[in-house]
């Protein structure tokens, strides 16, 4: 696979900053696509606003770039009115947990067949660095300037409670792993959600100790532990070390699903 | 041979819709529209549709457009609460040019205000309500007959314009129940594809772009960003979203003579009634209780855009009498157009105006 098998060579140079870790969540996205041998005039990318939902935009499959927040609801649309068509959708910790809540929520309890990739970079990235709901307490943002004091989602822990059949979570620094992840998302029938913590050094990193792109990705290297390993160490009475990122496939299983091509 | 039956309001837009080979519904229940809903519920599947109840009404009618770009005609239906809910993404349904049906069965607002009783206080918002301008089509239904017959209307309108067209309906009309005659065969109309090598939101001379649908190797970009005719975001350049808006707007304003969908009663008259909804109803009666060719009545059947050349149908009219179960918003567009004193005759709370009420108003003409 080259870029120009899925990319539209007349959209580049994109609009990501330097240093951005979309980019690797998309290039990782497209080896996985591609993998399943799809055609592109079956496959839709979707989105919402913010970073993240720019994606599809430089893909030269058909392409959707809704509203914020209800890229869900328009896939959902898109699914169920055909389901032969491949939907995977691009979102981002705002797009997904604040705006669009609601709509993930119940996209996961309908158990769709759809495929989501979030770029969780923990920051209103478009708009300048404002306060999410994946703001770890204590971060500095533009909303929060004397520190986050608002309890985080667990994204995963959200999907998993909701229904969803694949739910999995890795970082742009675990570019093998998350390829694999979302490969297994796109095969799995019903909703398979990914999470992919990313780097966001303009508008996160700089404003909380990461002064180079490569700390901050550093810092998912060194703090992600592996559920088996999070798990064992709770079994054990341990307590999993503070601000570790978990790691890995945390649900997958066969609950009946909507919008399967049968 | 045409099928003789007796049906409620919203089920006959139902039926419409299914007629017109409408074959997807995503909405949320919301008095007094929800039998639109049961009804495509019941049939829907049947007829190898979908139908999908969606967590609110955003969600309802960002389905409808999911789905339209896959080539289905779809619909939603809704009331005033939910209807404020999807005016976001109805901007998005009018920038991206998705064919789309909403039927409102308007209740008295604002806010949860009267959920069993009927409005017509969505006329402006259905026009305005979304940021940015923009331009739609409205149809008012005033019988049972016209709930089927307009809904039919308004996926053709749809798939010609590419845009969201309104059925706006009210309570009266969606809950009364009265004699229809279903057709045979109805007015065909159908979503012209866009031809291949053409760039996708590149229009013609009738403004409006060839669709280029989901999954049939077009490999578009589809974005409520203002776009240029590759479709992809152009968002700082002054004369592409100027030329995109005006088109927006032009693709139906420059129709609205060619569209126009009006009745006209009386034409030498001096004294007009202008209606749309169920206040035609009243103004029937009146001139059935008192036949007078002095008393003229324009109905129209499509309220936006506004084609004031109906207007110009009644060349003696010394007053245009507008009954309307709100205070008087589309009397404020008439006035726009003519010089002839425009009288608004608003009616609020749910009860139709009585025809001794629009006697008595007219009398004052005499």
């Amino acid at each position: 696979m080259t870029y120009t098998d899925w990319l539209r060579e007349d959209r580049l140079p994109h609009i990501y900053c330097a240093g951005c870790g979309n980019g690797t969540i998309i290039n990782c996205t497209l080896n996985a696509v591609d993998h399943m041998g799809w055609k592109k005039e079956d496959t839709v990318f979707v989105s919402g606003i913010g970073c993240s939902s720019r994606a599809p935009g430089y893909i030269s499959t058909d392409s959707l770039h809704t509203t914020h927040g209800r890229a869900l609801a328009f896939a959902t649309g898109i699914k169920m009115a055909n389901p032969g068509l491949h939907v995977v959708i691009f979102t981002g910790d705002g797009d997904l947990a604040a705006i669009g809540g609601n709509h993930f929520i119940h996209a996961c309890r309908r158990n769709i067949d759809l495929t989501v990739i979030c770029m969780n970079n923990q920051i209103y990235g478009m708009t300048g660095g404002q306060g999410s709901p994946t703001t770890p307490v204590g971060a500095l943002s533009t909303t929060t300037p004397y520190g986050s004091r608002e309890p985080t989602f667990d994204l995963c822990q959200l999907a998993s409670a909701a229904g969803a059949n694949f739910v999995s979570r890795w970082t742009s620094y675990h570019v093998k792993e998350l390829t694999r992840a979302i490969h297994t998302g796109l095969q799995i029938p019903g909703f398979s959600f990914i999470e992919a913590a990313v780097q966001c050094p303009t508008n996160y990193g700089r404003r909380n100790k990461f002064r180079q792109v490569m700390d901050q990705v550093e810092y998912f290297k060194t703090h992600a532990i592996l559920q088996q390993k999070a798990e064992r160490l709770k079994a054990e009475g341990k307590s999993v070390p503070e601000n570790s990122i978990v790691i890995g496939d945390f649900i997958r299983r066969d609950r009946p699903a909507m919008g399967v091509k049968r | 041979m045409t099928k003789i039956d007796f049906m409620q309001g919203n089920t006959a837009c139902a039926e419409g819709a299914l007629a017109a080979g409408c074959r997807f519904f995503g909405g949320y229940p919301i008095t007094p529209s929800t039998e639109v809903a049961e009804h495509m519920a019941a049939k829907l599947p049947k007829l190898g549709g979908v139908f999908i109840q969606m967590e609110d009404e955003i969600a309802g009618i960002a389905a409808v457009i999911g789905a339209s770009w896959t080539g289905v005609r779809a619909m939603t239906a809704t009331s005033g609460p939910g209807f404020s809910l999807m005016m976001e993404n109805l901007g998005f349904a009018v920038m991206t040019e998705t064919p789309c049906v909403v039927v409102n069965i308007q209740r008295g607002g604002p806010s949860t205000g009267q959920p069993t009783m009927s409005a017509q206080g969505d006329m402006l918002q259905c026009r305005f309500g979304s940021h940015g301008d923009y331009s739609i089509i409205a149809l008012s239904p005033a019988s049972v007959q016209e709930m089927y017959e307009l809904t039919v209307k308004a996926f053709n309108l749809a798939d010609r314009f590419r845009i969201p067209v309104f059925l706006m309906a009210d309570e009266i009309i969606g809950h009364m129940r009265e004699r229809i005659e279903i057709p045979d065969t109805i007015p065909a109309g159908e979503r012209k594809l866009l031809e291949k090598d053409t760039l996708p939101y590149h229009a013609g001379k009738d403004l409006v772009p060839g669709f280029p649908q989901f999954g049939k190797g077009y490999g578009v970009h589809v974005t409520g960003l203002t776009h240029d005719e590759r479709g992809y975001p152009c968002t700082t350049s002054p004369s592409v979203h100027e030329e995109l808006v005006k088109r927006l707007v032009a693709k139906v304003e420059s129709a609205r003579h060619e569209i126009a969908d009006f009745r006209v009663t009386n034409p030498g008259a001096e004294i007009i009634f202008i209606t749309y909804g169920s206040p035609a109803r009243t103004v029937e009666q009146l001139i059935h209780d008192h036949p007078d060719a002095n008393i003229g009545h324009l109905r129209l059947r499509m309220v936006w855009p506004f084609c004031e050349n109906a207007l110009g149908e009644f060349p003696d009219a010394r007053v245009f009498l507008v009954p309307e179960q709100n205070l008087g918003q589309i009397a404020r567009e008439i006035e726009r157009h003519t010089s002839v004193p425009v009288v608004p005759l608003p009616k609020l709370g749910g009860a139709l105006h009585t025809p001794a009420e629009l006697k008595a108003a007219m009398e004052a003409w005499r």
